[in-house]
């Protein structure tokens, strides 16, 4: 834009067109300069600002959900995270079930959706024809667009009933040596919240991991096929490995999905705060009890036990984040070392 | 051709905006917040009000009993909603802030027993110990004794039950637990009352549509919801043994027959539980819902409004109740209700 203009002064200046008093050319250096290096500045100022206040809002969440907190940290101290006991009458709060819930389901999805997210990624990219692969890529990507609470209606009012008449009855009768298939089939269970969260998570993946493989070089991928690799070795020894950190990248948005999740899974898990190895038993999480009870706490304590909730949540999420990171990076760190001749 | 289209734009914003400015000053608007259980009808009643007399408009948000109280008692509404009656403390807070609370009782709620039995049809019959013993999880199958005495056609289905209760914290659970507390001694001592409690066995569903959802996707199971959705959803209903010994079928009659039960010895505050009243057609869970109004009104206009506006919700008002499938309050305790609203002061 500057520039612009300064180039049709230039051009006009023989016709003394430009205005009462033509800038010198020492003059324009020098004005141009300073409307560079100003706007320079309100640039960096406004990307400062925006970083530190969300910064801000961040720090500002975990104080006032840690003051509102305290009562319960007073109360129960150490006892909040490994008691089991979550009774609002009696005033005694114990938030392990949730916990348990929580990291239970979302890993047990994870552990799902992250090879079903990979296989589909590497069809699109790689395997399909490319009208296909790019129908199943927008496919995929309106799965991500629908609410939650269409998950969950749908859940609870197909994927429950058929769970509990078809597929937990199976499970029981022929793996029901093993504990995690034992007990009543009630249908909403946390088999139903690990199937939900799959379905909700594997969009995420399967479109970061998919961007992560068109990076991939064309010529490191020949160069696999020249050496007389198979398109799997290719796939194994080529892409793969140089998508590795991409995909974990992926998994750990997946898994941040997944932890947060409230309302499909309150609508499907059965909301039971009990310890069950079992997958057909309901259980709880950390998001459905603070969405289901605080609107009608009125107790001091029992609003003060669900922010302590929401402040464990916040704890879970930013330790499953770091651990995730360190195994970006050891596994990163690994592909180098492997990579040295 | 633009700038004709912006002077209209500004023309029109101008005399919207005085046109606002104006209406806004001849409108009191009152602000309410608190139970959900009762928005549709008090819904009805302020847009039919508004009929009646259009210089006041009523706000009203639903965000539960809970958040009713705590703005009430903070006055960031000028009333607060509530299905269960404020505790001492909860008065002493309130008192402490802005004088007196008075408990208005607008209308009245019921809690149904449903159930989904596959080749049992409605009015299944249930005694208070047998519904007790349901939900303390002792009575663990439809063929138990205890059930089949009154259902013989309970004899031949020998499966487990499946207890549903709402996960989410409700007034419809108080009144559920509070009934079920004044019929038991083991209720009371291992579970006790209260918008969310610790419960001994079964499923929890969120809200009404959670609860009946589970119920109608599963069979062999138990729940509880409000008598007006189990109407609209024309959900099996079980009929109860009250105090005085007969199986009351829930309706919005024989929900009204609670409180004439209990007009008798109705506290002078209505901080009443109508569950297990004696008479012969009163069903046994029921209960008041509240609109809670402090007795010195800070604003006169907010104030003098909001008297006339009671006024006539109890008289014009409560005759729209049964079409909402709420119960009217019965004459004796409207009388009661309206002598009240006169101490107001503003």
């Amino acid at each position: 834009m500057c520039q612009a203009v300064d180039e049709n002064c230039k051009d006009a200046r023989p016709t003394g067109d430009c205005g009462g008093s033509v800038p010198t050319e020492a003059e324009t250096h020098s004005w141009k300069m300073e409307k560079g290096v100003s706007g320079d500045f309100i640039f960096k100022g406004v990307t400062v600002l925006f970083a530190f206040s969300i910064l801000a809002i961040l720090l500002l969440m975990v104080v006032e959900m840690a003051r509102e907190s305290l009562p319960a940290i007073g109360t129960f101290g150490w006892r909040f995270v490994i008691g089991r006991d979550w009774d609002a009458v009696q005033g005694n709060f114990g938030a392990l079930s949730y916990i348990w819930g929580s990291v239970v389901s979302s890993i047990l999805a994870l552990l799902l959706a992250t090879p079903l997210s990979v296989g589909t990624a590497i069809f699109i990219t790689e395997i399909a024809p490319k009208k296909a692969g790019g129908l199943i890529a927008s496919l995929v990507e309106l799965l991500a667009a629908i609410p939650s609470v269409i998950y969950g209606l749908w859940g609870v009012l197909v994927m429950a009933p058929w769970l509990q008449k078809t597929v937990e009855p199976f499970l029981n009768d022929r793996l029901g040596f093993i504990p995690i298939f034992q007990g009543a089939p009630y249908g909403v269970s946390m088999l139903a919240a690990v199937f939900i969260l799959m379905i909700m998570v594997v969009p995420i993946i399967t479109s970061i991991t998919k961007e992560v493989l068109l990076t991939v070089p064309q010529s490191q991928k020949e160069a696999a096929i020249a050496l007389g690799a198979t398109r799997w070795e290719m796939l194994r020894m080529a892409v793969l490995p140089y998508g590795k950190s991409g995909i974990l990248g992926a998994v750990i948005l997946g898994l941040g999905r997944a932890v947060g999740e409230t309302m499909a899974v309150t609508m499907v898990i059965g909301n039971t705060p009990q310890i069950s190895l079992s997958l057909l038993a309901p259980a709880y999480t950390m998001p459905s009890v603070i969405a289901n009870e605080f609107a009608e706490a009125t107790s001091k304590l029992h609003t003060s036990a669900l922010m302590e909730i929401g402040l464990i949540l916040l704890a879970v999420t930013l330790i499953i984040n770091g651990l995730a990171q360190l195994l970006l990076w050891s596994v990163t760190r690994g592909q180098q070392r492997g990579g040295r001749p | 051709m633009f700038g004709k289209i912006q002077k209209s734009i500004l023309a029109l914003a101008l005399v919207t905006g005085f046109a606002s400015a104006g209406a806004a000053s001849a409108e009191t608007l009152i602000n309410g917040a608190g139970a959900t259980f009762p928005y549709p009808i008090y819904s009805k009643w302020f847009s039919e009000y508004a009929k009646v007399d259009p210089s006041v408009k009523f706000n009203y948000q639903s965000i539960g009993s809970g958040g009713g109280i705590k703005q009430i008692t903070e006055q960031t509404v000028d009333f607060g909603a509530s299905d269960k009656p404020l505790s001492d403390q909860e008065l002493g807070a309130a008192a402490a802030a802005g004088g007196k609370l008075l408990h208005i009782p607008t209308v009245m709620g019921a809690v149904v027993v449903t159930y989904n039995i596959p080749g049992v049809g409605k009015g299944l019959k249930l005694t208070a110990d047998g519904l007790t013993d349901i939900y303390l999880g002792k009575i663990k199958t439809w063929n138990d004794p205890r059930l089949v005495k009154d259902n013989p056609q309970l004899k031949s289905v020998n499966k487990p039950i499946i207890v549903v209760h709402r996960s989410d914290g409700s007034g419809t659970t108080a009144i559920f637990t509070s009934y079920l507390c004044s019929v038991s001694l083991e209720w009371t001592r291992k579970v006790g009352t209260g918008t969310s409690v610790k419960w001994p066995a079964g499923l929890g569903g969120k809200g009404n549509e959670g609860v009946a959802g589970q119920i109608k996707t599963t069979g062999y199971t138990i729940g509880y919801v409000e008598l007006a959705y189990a109407f609209e959803n024309k959900l099996p209903v079980a009929f109860l043994k009250n105090k005085s010994g007969t199986f009351v079928e829930p309706t919005i009659a024989s929900t009204s027959a609670a409180a004439a039960g209990a007009a008798k010895q109705m506290p002078a505050d209505y901080r009443i539980s109508l569950v297990n009243q004696p008479g012969k057609n009163a069903y046994p869970i029921a209960g008041f819902t509240y609109l809670l109004v402090y007795e010195h009104q800070k604003d006169a206009t907010k104030g003098k409004k909001l008297v006339e506006f009671l006024n006539w919700e109890l008289k014009k008002g409560q005759k729209m109740a049964a079409a909402l499938l709420y119960a009217p309050l019965p004459a004796n305790v409207a009388r009661m209700v309206e002598k009240t609203v006169k101490t107001i002061k503003y």
